[in-house]
């Protein structure tokens, strides 16, 4: 998170930046406007899955407020999600018999609600930072789950609560029936949601919740109550996760139990983790990766989710600073002349990754064959080889293929590293050259 | 010093410490101390080892509670106030171990010190970067430190001497009339110390200034008057000159240079 400079890191000022600042904000505006139309995405498929990378991006984004901003680590954070869901399509349902608003400002409502559940448990679960809060996060978010199947009336028990979003007051003429229009609603408020939190990052108390963050005791040095600052943090947390509830609400017609669950509640943390937390941006990169991987790899594979596990520690391990922290790693460097050099290295270390990753992918989907669905038999057909569990040739020629990877991976480490050498070195001689 | 005349020297005492008491459990480390700074006064509190100055500052910022005794600040009781209750009052403070806000900018550790004295609070509907008051007050406070050209660095990448300095520009940023700096020489070269204690000169002009001291150089160059805590209580409150020459005093501590 340290020595960030850049547009959407936590500090700078000027105007040179606040242009580029307005700039990323119109080339995202026409990017939300312009991707449904792109081909590959403009068919239904591609439309709600554009759809649900906007609910997820608004929902690790509030979540990294929490995380990131705050230090804040919640495993609950599902709960003002789904219960901003419950109350937007309760909301809904208002609407269904006659009541005359349009659906679109259902989200508003979520958000309220999530507002109001957050102000509600975050009186208690602020007292304190760190492994305290982390605990009682965890627990009120177990105490909503099991709720969710006692109380009926409002969680509606293993069905859910169902509504529907096209028999409400039109908007314009809209009625929200088409993917689409549902596309446009959804694209509308997470940019407004974007914003709203980025501009809230930036406000005095925003700043104290980075101060918080790196030293609650300073805080309260110098005149905060950290307390009331993570509490506001919290509140704001929920507020937007409530309306990614209502926009999920929208486009599902349907909010049930897992809306509050714990795996939910891991998924914001895995987005806003692989995105990167120590970026604005980090999130919603986390939230487009990690959907995609959702819609698409389960397609292929019953093992997805170990998959998306394995992704998240490599993650953690070896880039810590999610995929923002990558792509802001490589910014200074893109111009240098060894930054070809540096490409090189990613592409020599690429082979032996690719081959380790089918090695070990041959384990995997063996392993889970036999353990999941014995009735298909040893028989696997995986990429372009037929595969058999029953036979030790298969099962050696995977460990091969992966040993073999891992250990000419680690062996390519070097010429990525000459390269990062020669591109710093670089740089650092025109630094000296213009002084 | 009649009874009649207490209200005026109250008055006249920015702080003032009566038979404060703290225990861990069942060992004492403050033992009845009862001390009094004058307003504008540069005081020093120096002592052996395990004396008890930095509970005693711990006790004066609210950042451990009181065993038994009374605080007052500018008049106002504030024993059992909270830290961010007591600074909003007009005390502040710095750390013996560098307490900074280390991922944000040498600038921003700044300004969220002033945030609060210029009424900012929990506001979260206006752009930080565009409060006029609050971005010259910090400006302000980075050249009182002489850091401007270290301005836009992440303070946990500054130097120590740096840390140390951002520190008391934290300490002084907002205002505060009453200004506590715990042993703000520690582990400084001779030069960085020096260079410490004209800021430190220059930063508690017009202020009162209560630090705890280990570098007697710096204390007999600062102290308008020093007190000496041996064993958790005061022995002595005496100008410089005084100090050198009181036996209690040499006996207890300055003997064992």
């Amino acid at each position: 998170m340290s020595g960030e400079a850049t547009a959407f890191s936590l500090a700078s000022t000027g105007v040179g930046s606040r242009l580029l600042r307005y700039k990323f904000w119109l080339a995202a505006a026409a990017l939300l406007i312009v991707l449904p139309h792109v081909p590959g995405l403009d068919g239904s498929f591609g439309r709600s899955l554009l759809s649900q990378m906007g609910i997820a991006a608004v929902f690790a984004l509030s979540y990294n407020l929490l995380l990131g901003h705050t230090g804040l680590l919640s495993f609950g954070h599902a709960v003002y999600f789904g219960l901003g869901g419950y109350v937007a399509i309760h909301f809904m349902k208002l609407l269904n018999a006659g009541l005359p608003v349009p659906i679109a400002v259902v989200p508003l409502v979520g958000g309220l609600g999530g507002l109001f559940f957050a102000l509600l448990f975050g009186s208690v679960t602020t007292k304190k930072g760190g492994t305290i809060f982390a605990l009682i996060t965890l627990g009120i978010g177990e105490l909503v789950y099991a709720a969710s199947f006692l109380l009926h009336g409002f969680f509606g028990g293993e069905e859910g609560i169902t509504a529907n979003r096209v028999r409400a007051l039109p908007l314009f003429g809209l009625r929200f029936g088409p993917q689409i229009q549902v596309y446009y609603l959804i694209a509308f408020w997470a940019f407004v949601a974007a914003a709203l939190l980025y501009a809230f990052t930036r406000t005095p108390v925003g700043r104290m919740c980075n101060a918080v963050r790196d030293n609650p005791e300073r805080a309260e040095f110098v005149g905060y109550n950290p307390r009331y600052v993570r509490l506001v943090a919290f509140v704001v947390a929920g507020f937007f996760a409530g309306v990614a509830g209502g926009l999920h609400a929208i486009n599902y017609e349907i909010v049930a139990a897992d809306a509050v669950g714990m795996l939910r509640s891991g998924t914001a943390l895995i987005m806003a983790y692989i995105g990167g937390i120590g970026h604005f941006i980090g999130p919603v990169l986390g939230a487009v990766v990690i959907t995609w991987l959702q819609v698409n790899l389960s397609d292929y594979t019953h093992a997805w989710l170990l998959y998306l596990g394995l992704f998240f520690m490599a993650i953690i391990l070896f880039a810590p600073g999610g995929l923002a922290g990558l792509i802001m790693m490589h910014a200074p460097i893109v111009r240098t002349r060894a930054f070809p050099r540096v490409l090189a290295g990613y592409a020599v270390a690429l082979v032996p990754a690719i081959v380790a990753a089918v090695g070990a992918s041959i384990l995997i989907e063996m392993s889970y064959q036999l353990a999941t669905h014995p009735e298909l038999g040893t028989k696997i057909r995986l990429y372009w080889m037929d595969l058999d569990a029953a036979t030790p040739w298969s099962w050696a020629g995977g460990a091969v293929l992966f040993a073999a990877g891992a250990v000419l991976f680690r062996l390519s480490w070097p010429f990525v590293a000459r390269g990062w050498q020669r591109a710093t070195a670089e740089l650092k001689q025109s630094a000296g050259g213009v002084q | 010093m009649s009874a009649g005349a207490m209200p005026n020297r109250a008055d006249a005492c920015a702080l003032s410490l009566r038979d404060v008491h703290k225990a861990f459990g069942r060992t004492e480390i403050i033992r009845g101390v009862t001390l009094d700074v004058a307003r504008g006064e540069r005081h020093a509190i120096i002592g052996p080892n395990g004396a008890g100055k930095s509970t005693l500052f711990n006790l004066i910022t609210g950042r451990i509670p009181v065993s038994r005794g009374s605080i007052v600040l500018n008049g106002r009781e504030i024993t059992g106030t909270p830290p961010f209750g007591i600074n909003r009052l007009g005390l502040s403070r710095s750390f013996q171990i560098t307490n900074i806000f280390p991922r944000m900018t040498v600038f921003e550790n700044i300004r969220c010190a002033v945030l609060w004295s210029l009424g900012y609070r929990y506001c979260f509907w206006r752009n930080v970067d565009r409060l006029r008051d609050a971005n010259e007050l910090a400006e302000k406070t980075l050249e009182e430190i002489r850091m401007t050209d270290r301005r836009d660095a992440p303070a946990g990448v500054l130097t120590y001497a740096e840390q140390r300095a951002l520190e008391i520009g934290i300490t002084i940023a907002s205002g505060a009339d009453v200004i506590l700096l715990d042993e703000p020489t520690a582990g400084m070269s001779r030069h960085e110390t020096e260079a410490a204690v004209e800021l430190i000169r220059d930063v508690s002009r017009g202020r009162t200034l209560v630090m705890v001291e280990h570098d007697m150089s710096v204390v007999f160059n600062l102290a308008d008057r020093i007190s000496v805590l041996v064993y958790g209580q005061v022995i002595a409150t005496e100008t410089p000159d005084r100090i050198r020459e009181n036996e209690a005093v040499r006996t207890a501590y300055l003997g064992t240079h």
